[in-house]
């Protein structure tokens, strides 16, 4: 595969004091971010949180009440979406039934009023972009579901977008599909250069490709940051438990947490230990074989904890009922607000 | 699993309908491939069809008129289908119930009133002549019968158009802003092309509608036309000429290419594209100006529909009305009259219309249990057996009970055609279709498990049924009857072969013999709006009775 021939200069996006309601619901609230140009960036957070209404107000989809949105430092509040040169690839891609692959992808280009031939040279280039140079002349229900996801991609590429924005473009596929696209995405995105927004509910895919992510509830951006800042360093109790497991223990559990916060810790960090002398200590609840790791249920005051620890064989295992402490590394305690 | 009962059921609707569908029509289609007076097998009364100016012009008028008022039935249906899926617009209930117009007021009840307001001397040319010297010929010759046609049979385009529209998930229309197309040229490119098979579908039912309409030509006088042609040359050369025959043929081949062209056009073009959650097309609210024009189109097209029913309804109550913009004057008389001695008509009409319901309800529901309930062999054919009842034009059904029932005689002499219940049946099966459609949606509602439970607590298939589905098929079953009994109340084109004297005659032929004189005219408006009547409240008792069980199935739906 060739690069492109017009190399597409990045955009940088700015988001300020966004507030959104539909009727009475306020879905998004106060919301500010920004974005660098060339960024692969996710809005991550759990369904209804605001995540995709933010993307669509960028593509001009959605009115904010309050705030300003800019690309380039422009603002696009007076722009439809027709005039935004904002690429969107819809989660159920929204290819037109009645268009051959080619047609679908040369739409853009055709309102655009570009010559027939330069035209004809973006679509097989485009086209050639994602692999799917032989299958032009055919329609999208003749496609599988990666490869209509792949035409859905250069349809928006082709049109040579200043931001590329992705709505939960994997969950339409198998799980399998999932893996390999998202590496075909993040390729795709690195080689374009182009800044991209990719929305998902899943903290794995945002973990995997993305260079920062946003963690977004209930219409509100809880914490941005790379994905292993977010799991190092969570600056709530929500991004805590949103990226992978977290353990949280209050006040009453043993050991002394300061007022208005919570511990939290990771199910690895913690090891099992002798019960006597342990601050925290308390009966196993229920014992899991994961294969690499086992993890125990440890109930500590009026809570229940996970701990996870590596699987040897001849390890001396735990049984349901014992008594066990619990041992932590002070690194390894973070102390959040409640 | 067969049962006895089942197959007996069967049989017997299969010679049902081979008795009161396939031999009419096969016994039609023999006539017209045999030799008159002789039995042998010839194709020279095709030739003579063809060498036959008259009956080639009249075919090419039949064409004509149907095309045309397809055109002229678009031009009204595509903008107002726009509006109301593309725009936050008040009106939009409105052009809504316009859907039900064409099926209260078929296009012949207001041949004659459209006739009196838009004809050379009626009332909007008069005006026209008086205040800028020049008329319009809306009603001359063919154009009448496009015009007629038109403003009665578009709303069948407008729903279907309009549901197909709807069906089109938003971000289609979405993903084509993103990629920087608006307006026009955005329904044009994206919206019109998915919803091009519920247009076409509605485009096909009006072009066989008009094609085979025989009534609502000859009220307006225009005779060369193909129907038209049929009808006339059974009456007034006989039942033995085989011109009728073969008219009856060219008719069916025209219904059935139709309906195969628009399979084979819609073929791979089923784009329903509609997302949970997605929904129809995004609307947008229209600007002052826009809402002025809006409005402005929408009151025109109604005030159109409306011409019919109010040219009706001024007819029924005028005195003398010819050469002038109004009525000389207004009475009770013709309603006297119709209530009075003509009352039969109304009688007939709700005796046969009722039957014909009460057939459709029983063999339609037995169908959709037999296919959709059963392992039968063969039970497929039932289905497309009585769909096939939607390719036979109703005039062709008329001249095959005609000719195949005529020479069966009963005991004391009268052939087994003259009796009235034979119009009953002939109304039954031209309505069984639609029937048999209520019927599958109302079984289809119903889930399996729900039988599977009660044989699985000791209930017999046939107590099952009586005790399970029919109760939980009654609300759609009603609603079937309904709709067939309001539809059956104004059929005429097989009612029109089949009356034999006034006495057995329903209201749709009372109005058709009193529209033919100036002096019944007032009366045939009286009974117009009788039937208009009946038809209407039998349409807001079908609503209600659907919604009624619609919601008290709850959630399960």
């Amino acid at each position: 595969m060739s690069k492109p021939a017009t190399a597409l200069k990045a955009t940088g996006i700015e988001i300020s004091g966004v507030n959104l309601s539909y009727g009475s619901t306020h879905v998004l609230k106060d919301v500010a971010l920004s974005i660098e140009p060339g960024e692969f960036f996710a809005f991550l957070g759990p369904s209804g949180c605001g995540k995709t209404t933010l993307l669509r107000l960028i593509a001009g989809f959605a009115q904010a009440q309050t705030g300003r949105v800019l690309l380039d430092g422009q603002d696009v509040a007076p722009l439809p979406p027709w005039k935004r040169n904002v690429g969107m690839v819809f989660q159920s891609y929204a290819l037109w039934p009645h268009m051959t692959v080619a047609k679908n992808v040369a739409f853009g280009l055709e309102e655009r009023r570009l010559p027939r031939a330069e035209i004809d040279r973006r679509v097989a280039q485009a086209l050639e972009l994602v692999g799917l140079t032989d299958y032009a002349q055919r329609r999208p229900a003749q496609l599988s579901g990666g490869q209509q996801q792949r035409v859905a991609v250069a349809r928006t590429v082709a049109i040579e977008p200043k931001v590329l924005l992705l709505d939960e473009p994997l969950s339409n596929l198998d799980a399998k599909m999932r893996v390999s696209v998202r590496r075909e995405l993040r390729t795709l995105q690195q080689r374009l250069g182009l800044t991209t927004i990719f929305v998902t509910h899943d903290q794995e895919e945002a973990n995997t490709i993305c260079d920062r992510i946003a963690v977004m509830e209930a219409g509100v951006i809880r914490q941005v940051g790379t994905p292993m800042e977010l799991y190092e360093k969570p600056a709530n109790l929500f991004v805590a438990s949103f990226l992978g497991s977290a353990n949280i223990l209050g006040e009453g559990a043993g050991i002394a947490v300061p007022a208005g916060k919570r511990l939290v810790f990771r199910p690895q960090h913690a090891t099992l230990s002798p019960a006597e002398g342990a601050a925290l200590h308390g009966p196993v609840t229920h014992r899991e074989f994961l294969g690499a790791t086992v993890r125990y249920g440890v109930r500590i005051g009026e809570s229940e904890i996970l701990i996870e620890t590596p699987f040897h064989s001849g390890n001396e295992l735990r049984i349901v009922g014992d008594v066990v402490g619990v041992a932590l590394p002070p690194e390894r305690m973070l102390y959040l607000p409640a | 699993m067969r049962s006895p009962g089942q197959v007996a059921l069967a049989l017997a609707i299969a010679l049902f309908l081979g008795v009161f569908l396939v031999v009419p029509v096969a016994t039609v289609v023999y006539v017209a491939f045999t030799e008159k007076g002789g039995g042998a097998l010839t194709l020279i009364n095709f030739v003579d069809f063809a060498r036959t100016e008259l009956f080639v012009r009249s075919f090419w008028n039949s064409v004509y008129v149907s095309a045309m008022t397809v055109v002229w039935a678009s031009a009204l249906a595509l903008p107002l289908a726009y509006l109301t899926t593309r725009f936050e617009f008040r009106g939009a209930m409105l052009v809504q119930t316009l859907g039900f117009l064409p099926l209260i007021m078929p296009p012949f009840v207001g041949a004659v009133a459209m006739q009196l307001l838009f004809g050379r001397n009626g009332s909007v040319n008069l005006l026209l002549d008086e205040w800028f010297d020049f008329k319009i010929g809306f009603m001359e010759g063919l154009n009448g019968v496009i015009f007629l046609q038109a403003i009665h049979y578009f709303p069948f385009i407008l729903v279907n158009l309009s549901a197909a529209l709807r069906n089109i998930d938003r971000s289609m229309e979405e993903a084509a802003q993103n990629l920087g197309s608006h307006g026009l040229r955005l329904f044009r490119r994206i919206a019109l092309p998915l919803a091009l098979p519920g247009y076409i579908a509605g485009a096909s039912l009006v072009f066989v509608k008009v094609f085979d309409d025989v009534a609502t030509p000859l009220l307006l006088n225009v005779k060369e036309m193909l129907a038209p042609q049929a009808y006339l040359r059974i009456t007034s050369i006989g039942i033995d000429d085989p011109m009728g025959y073969v008219i009856s043929v060219v008719l069916i081949v025209v219904a059935v290419a139709t309906m195969w062209a628009t399979a084979l056009v819609m073929k791979g073009k089923d784009y329903a594209t509609t997302q949970r959650g997605g929904g129809g097309l995004a609307r947008r609210q229209l600007k002052p100006r826009e809402q002025v024009l809006a409005y402005a189109v929408v009151i025109l097209i109604l005030l159109l529909v409306l011409a019919p029913h109010f040219g009706l309804v001024l007819l029924s109550f005028a005195t003398v009305w010819s050469f002038s913009p109004l009525p000389d004057g207004f009475t009770f008389a013709h309603y006297a009259r119709v209530l009075g001695d003509s009352s039969v008509y109304i009688k007939n009409t709700l005796l046969y219309s009722g039957l014909a319901a009460a057939i459709d309800v029983v063999i339609g529901g037995a169908i959709a249990y037999l296919v959709l309930r059963t392992r039968l062999p063969g039970r497929q054919w039932l289905d497309w057996a009585a769909s096939t009842a939607l390719a036979v034009p109703g005039v062709v059904l008329g001249i095959g009970y005609l000719r195949a029932f005529y020479g069966v005689k009963l005991p004391d002499g009268t052939p087994l055609a003259a009796l009235w219940i034979v119009i009953v049946l002939a109304i039954a099966i031209r309505r069984l279709p639609y029937a048999l459609r209520a019927a599958y949606a109302a079984l289809q509602q119903i889930s399996v498990s729900l039988e599977e439970a009660a044989e699985n607590l000791g209930a017999t298939k046939a107590r099952t049924v009586r005790r399970i589905v029919v109760p939980l098929m009654t609300g759609g079953l009603l609603a079937g009857f309904v709709t067939s009994f309001a539809t059956a109340a104004v059929e005429l084109s097989a009612v029109l072969m089949l009356v034999q004297s006034n006495s057995d005659a329903p209201l749709a032929y009372g109005l058709y013999v009193l529209m033919q004189t100036p002096a019944g005219r007032g009366a045939g408006a009286a009974l117009g709006v009788i039937a208009v009547i009946i038809v209407a409240v039998c349409m807001w008792l079908s609503q209600l009775a659907a919604d009624r069980s619609q919601r008290a199935r709850g959630l399960d739906i």
